[in-house]
């Protein structure tokens, strides 16, 4: 129960192409998160698996059964959006069992689904409360209260945390990737926020304007990205990328080096640069760097690090094979 | 004189929305004092503003002389059989127009309000003898048919605009959450658009009272409206102002109520699609 296959999957907007053929396998049980810049076409293809919008060609099923031309409704699927679109006349109560209403569930049982959910949800204070007299984050829980209460194949998030403040953030992070531990059902989740991506995924997919640049689990797509594309979305800070004689050194077009693997030394090195601006966040320093050739380079350092603005610093790869290379082509070597 | 002072500036903006308010009044005012007139002082010149004999005289020859509560329950039926039958048409119409739109949808909305451009009277012969055919001449049921059809273009603008401002990823959510496309538009949309139905239903209550083309031509005695009630004073063989003017009043009389009891509602109706 709960896996969804894409084969062939296009979808055009007029004539405007959002996404190309597109294949994709989504196992049962697995966190998959979509990430990519804004306009992507990550947010479309939720909307294409949930039903929203209907596929110009190629198939989606569900459970291995062909879904395409399944209304929303009937797919099985709950979907948490970004402005949580809770029904502002009703009750957080009414909010929550409006989907087993419609599923034709007996009073009782509506009853004692939704006193559940709205205990694990920590909502059973606020249950006759409308969503207008609740915070952010307690309407995002009822929003996920919501999806939880109908037991679907798979549950669909997008940007279901953007409208959120930094550190409620965090904590629905772990709630949300807590509740897929528990509940263990297929999660797809669409964020454009790649430490998101990171920290709650089974499995990544990076899309770029409707392309699938790379499929894998976070710590392949950081330690092997399968492009420069892969190699610049993922990781934070950015990784580094050099291009001329510092690269050809290394027999590639391009070559990256992410800000955690940098030695920084104040006498020799690789890269000479000055340092622009140096913070100091206690645990880690972030030094940005501008090279010789005028490139703008990220060291990160732990702890403490005396550098400061002006410094001259030295530069190097913390070891070789923590150097990326890249062809023409932008492709990884 | 400092023409500066924000409060004389306020004073002088008071006082010209007073006098326009009381200009726009005033018809009303003037045909309530002289429906409490004799017919020689309603017509004395110069008129007669408060100092005349206050007489009931014309109410109880007005009420004598026609059956008031058969013609008002007749615009009652009238009004609000039109304006319900009216929603009913309009809500899933405006629904489609305003979360389904097709390329023409902005063009079928313009075709729809073309048809308040064509005067009525262009069309009282084929629908007349369409209504004689058909043996609704002087029904009730004729009145509504005919006045839902009318009011129809302005009940669709005014639903469409409302439902525009509904977010339609609520209406995504519900039909994620299991909701058929009647479930959709009957636990979510339609609550959600309470105060613009509300706001349309007021008005569109208000337009069909007021109606006197339609009611005054489809009907002779069993389905007139109070605006034939009116009409039955001014009689050609003579001119019976403060007898007219009696019957006016009591056919204005529970719309200016509930006018009244509903101006929040109606103001949002009036000034439609201004806010967006």
């Amino acid at each position: 129960m709960g896996s969804i296959t894409l084969a062939n999957v296009t979808k055009s907007f007029g004539a405007v192409n959002v996404i190309p053929p597109l294949n994709l396998e989504i196992n049962e049980g697995e966190f998959v998160v979509f990430v990519g810049p804004s306009g992507c076409g990550k947010s479309t293809l939720l909307r294409l698996i949930a039903g929203l919008e209907d596929v110009t060609s190629g198939t989606i099923s569900i459970d291995g059964a062909d879904a395409t031309a399944v209304p929303p409704a009937k797919r099985g699927l709950a979907m948490v959006f970004q402005s949580y679109a809770l029904y502002p006349h009703m009750s957080v109560r009414k909010n929550i069992s409006f989907p087993l209403k419609m599923a034709g569930l007996d009073q009782a049982e509506i009853d004692k689904k939704v006193n559940g959910a709205a205990e694990v949800l920590n909502l059973s204070d606020y249950i006759d409360r409308r969503p207008g007299q609740l915070s952010g984050g307690q309407r995002q829980r009822v929003a996920i209260g919501r999806a939880i209460v109908r037991e679907p194949e798979a549950f669909l998030f997008d940007e279901p945390l953007s409208n959120l403040d930094a550190a409620l953030r965090v904590n629905m992070r772990l709630e949300i990737t807590e509740l897929h531990q528990n509940l263990k059902t297929t999660m797809i989740y669409v964020t454009h926020d790649q430490v998101e991506a990171m920290t709650m995924a089974d499995k990544i997919v990076v899309l770029r304007a409707g392309f699938i640049e790379q499929v894998g689990s976070p710590l392949e797509l950081y330690r092997s990205p399968a492009n420069l594309f892969v190699a610049g979305f993922i990781g934070s800070p950015k990784m580094n990328f050099l291009t001329g004689a510092a690269a050809a050194k290394y027999d590639a077009t391009t070559i990256g080096i992410r800000p955690e693997h940098v030695s920084l030394s104040d006498k020799e090195g690789d890269w000479k640069g000055v340092v622009g601006v140096a913070e100091h966040l206690g645990s880690d320093t972030f030094l940005y760097v501008k090279l010789e050739d005028g490139t703008q380079f990220t060291v990160r350092a732990e702890g403490e690090v005396s550098f400061e603005h002006g410094d001259t610093v030295y530069a190097s790869a913390a070891s070789a094979d923590r150097i990326y290379r890249f062809d023409d082509k932008d492709i990884a070597l | 004189m400092t023409n500066n002072n924000p409060n004389y500036n306020k004073l002088i903006v008071t006082l010209f929305a007073w006098a326009i308010g009381l200009l726009i009044f005033f018809p009303i005012l003037w045909t309530i004092l002289t429906s409490f007139k004799t017919e020689a002082e309603a017509i004395a010149s110069p008129p007669l503003f408060l100092g005349f004999n206050w007489t009931l005289e014309n109410y109880l020859e007005v009420h004598e002389r026609s059956n008031y509560f058969l013609h008002f329950w007749n615009s009652v039926v009238i009004s609000v059989g039109s304006t319900l039958l009216g929603l009913l048409i309009a809500i899933p119409a405006a629904w489609a127009m305003a979360f389904v739109p097709a390329k023409q949808t902005k063009n079928v909305l313009m075709w729809m309000l073309s048809t308040k451009m064509l005067p009525p009277v262009g069309v009282l012969i084929p629908i007349y003898l369409l209504f004689r055919d058909f043996g609704l001449l002087d029904t009730r049921v004729g009145l509504v048919i005919v006045l839902t059809l009318i009011n129809l273009p302005i009940i669709v603008w005014m639903l469409y605009t409302y439902f525009k401002e509904i977010p339609g990823e609520i209406l995504e959510a519900a039909r994620m959450d299991g909701a058929t496309l009647w479930s959709e538009v009957i636990y979510v949309l339609t609550p959600m658009a309470v105060p613009g139905i509300a706001s349309t239903l007021l008005l569109n209550i208000i337009l069909a009272w007021n109606e006197a083309f339609w009611t005054l031509n489809l009907t002779a005695a069993k389905a007139a409206p109070l605006t034939a009630f009116i009409a039955s004073y001014s009689s050609p063989e003579g001119l019976f102002y403060a007898k007219l003017s009696a019957a006016s009043t009591m056919a204005i009389a529970p719309i200016l109520i509930m006018g009244w009891f509903s101006q929040k509602q109606l103001v949002r109706g009036l000034t439609f699609g201004a806010v967006k």
